[in-house]
């Protein structure tokens, strides 16, 4: 169920612009890596080529390959639906499908690619979905109630169980906590401890604690300058990211000196 | 800093030499000014709504209320019979002319929005404006003196072969000037409104639910379907109400294509078609005085009634699942 990653020389672009520059890293099945860094960095960026989400954006090409238990995600004849089909993702700001309920949110992935599930194996998947977001004993009473109208937090949470229902291998989380407060926050970093016993888990914080307390191995995305391609600086074990940065400008941006 | 001089920190911190003003104080001039002309506005459209109003019911009302013997005796019947036919043909025409034309309008507005490259959707967009531009007797001059020969072996065709379908039954018209191509002028006319406004509410479909629909492994299509369509739903309803609008009222257009009677009928296809109330104010109005006059105002007293009913309904239908809606 859970892949690992690899990824040899990947070059990002947006049109003729070069945002992320030859990225080689290994991410491992069954932990937690965090992608750090200053704002523009490529992180995100570098994050949204792990399930073809990048091009989605009009003129926005990828070079290199990333490789999902050895198979090229960038090769000849790959299906990027069927890509995020098993590469789940999880946004920067809570987006359930307004116009769903709960119950039609967690099954929204489900009902695209096998639409014929009975209706008490759907019951099933929403509720051990929900459990594993930790949602469940919040909304079980209201399952057929908008999921806009929960609180951001469990928004959230909503979205993660909307994207385990998929069973992916990998599960993406861009900034997902920047948008919540501290205690959402905290529940959504328990679940991620949680959930890394299942999946490949890849998240992009700015929050440096965030990443000391979720992940097992943290790498660094630096630029030089503006206008020049974000690079990955260093990657390694998160306590030693932490402790003993192989390079400088890891450790002046952890220390705080800058970023 | 601990070692700042006292003197120093009581200018840089200090409040000004001025007490501020307390709480209370005069309405800012400008908010008066605005709130005055938004207010005023308001005010102007519900009055110029009501004035209409009044002119259909108060000139309408002697062929409403008049004597029916009276109306007899100068050869009219009672005004809801004869209205009623024209008042079918005007639903009947503009219904089949949505029918038409919203999933056509909704087909461009997602190519334009969605799939189309940039470099094609904007001339495209253009395009679709451009056509709302022209006049209503441009097109009813076309629609009778090209659409209608063009599509009459198609019509014979219909009724030929398809007569089983009790919309194709009946005797087909020689012209090709039925209800069915007056709908479709009326789709043509109504079409460029409908698209672009669906465009609209389609582009700005948020990206933050596309990319949700997207992540989960949805194909284009089904990420319309789920994040684009839902969101979109008001929108459409109110463009599709619009677009009615200008059906129900179109005057030019129907009068040139159509030579309607007083019928109700749903047949597409015979030379006897319902007429539609505006072409029959239109065509009537010239040579009409006294209570004649009055009862093709009172129609049109009734096509103001049709208009707003329809607009309710509209509403009701927005409004029914607004906690759903893409606005929260």
């Amino acid at each position: 169920m859970s892949k690992r990653i690899e990824t040899t020389d990947l070059n990002v672009y947006y049109g003729s612009f070069r945002a992320v520059e030859d990225v080689t890293i290994t991410i491992e099945p069954r932990t937690v890596t965090a992608f750090i860094g200053p704002s523009g960095c490529g992180k995100s960026t570098f994050l949204r080529t792990l399930n073809r989400m990048h091009e989605v954006i009009p003129g926005a090409r990828v070079e290199g390959e990333v490789l999902l238990d050895g198979e090229n995600l960038y090769g000849n004849g790959v299906d990027p639906v069927r890509v995020r089909r098993q590469v789940g993702m999880v946004f920067q700001r809570p987006n359930p499908f307004p116009t769903m309920s709960i119950r039609e949110n967690v099954l929204a992935g489900i009902t695209l690619n096998f639409s014929r599930m009975p209706k008490s194996e759907q019951d099933d998947l929403v509720e051990r979905s929900l459990r594993n977001a930790n949602l469940w004993e919040e909304v079980k009473n209201r399952l057929s109630l908008p999921g806009s109208g929960l609180s951001g937090g469990q928004q959230q949470r909503l979205c993660i169980a909307r994207a385990i229902a998929m069973a992916p291998d990998v599960l993406l989380m861009d900034e997902p906590c920047s948008a919540l407060d501290p205690i959402s926050t905290l529940a959504i970093e328990d679940l991620i401890g949680e959930l890394k016993e299942n999946y490949t888990i890849v998240i992009v914080t700015h929050n440096m604690q965030q990443a000391a307390r979720v992940s097992d191995v943290t790498a660094f995305f630096n630029i030089a300058g503006t206008g020049s391609p974000g690079r990955l600086i260093e990657s390694g074990p998160t306590d030693k990211i932490f402790s003993a940065p192989d390079v400088r400008a890891t450790e002046d941006y952890i220390s705080g000196r800058f970023g | 800093m601990t070692d700042t001089p006292t003197g120093q920190q009581d200018t840089a911190v200090g409040g000004p030499a001025q007490p501020v003003a307390g709480l209370t104080g005069r309405r800012r001039p400008g908010e008066a000014v605005f709130r005055g002309v938004a207010t005023g506005a308001g005010i102007l459209i519900l009055l110029i709504l009501m004035l209409v109003a009044g002119f259909l019911v108060f000139q309408g009302s002697p062929a409403l209320f008049a004597d029916p013997a009276k109306l007899a005796s100068q050869g009219y019947g009672e005004f809801a019979a004869w209205v009623l036919p024209y008042a079918f043909g005007t639903v009947w025409a503009a219904v089949l002319a949505l029918a038409l034309a919203v999933p056509v309008a909704i087909g461009i507005a997602l190519f334009i929005s969605h799939y189309a490259p940039r470099r094609l959707a904007q001339p495209l967009g253009y395009v679709i404006d451009l056509l709302a531009a022209v006049p209503s007797v441009v097109f009813g001059l076309w629609g009778s003196l090209v659409l209608a020969p063009a599509v009459f072996p198609l019509y014979k065709w219909l009724n030929e072969n398809m007569g089983w379908f009790p919309l194709f039954s009946g005797r087909y018209s020689g012209t090709g000037r039925t209800i069915l191509t007056a709908a479709i002028v009326l789709a043509t006319m109504v079409l460029p409104i409908v698209t672009s406004l669906c465009r609209e509410v389609f582009l700005q479909a948020p990206r933050l639910h596309e990319e949700a629909a997207l992540a989960l492994g949805a194909t284009r299509w089904e990420m319309i379907k789920m994040a684009v369509l839902p969101f979109a739903r008001p929108g459409i309803i109110a463009a599709v109400m619009l677009g009615l609008g200008r059906a129900l009222g179109e005057t030019m257009a129907v009068t040139m294509v159509l030579s309607g009677t007083r019928n109700i009928t749903f047949l597409l296809l015979t030379s006897e078609n319902p007429n539609t109330i505006a072409a029959t104010i239109a065509q009537n109005f010239p040579e009409a005085s006294g209570l004649k006059t009055s009862q093709l105002i009172a129609a049109g007293l009734v096509l103001f009634l049709i208009t707003l009913v329809v607009n309710m309904i509209a509403r009701w239908i927005v409004a029914r699942r607004a906690e759903y809606s893409g606005a929260n």
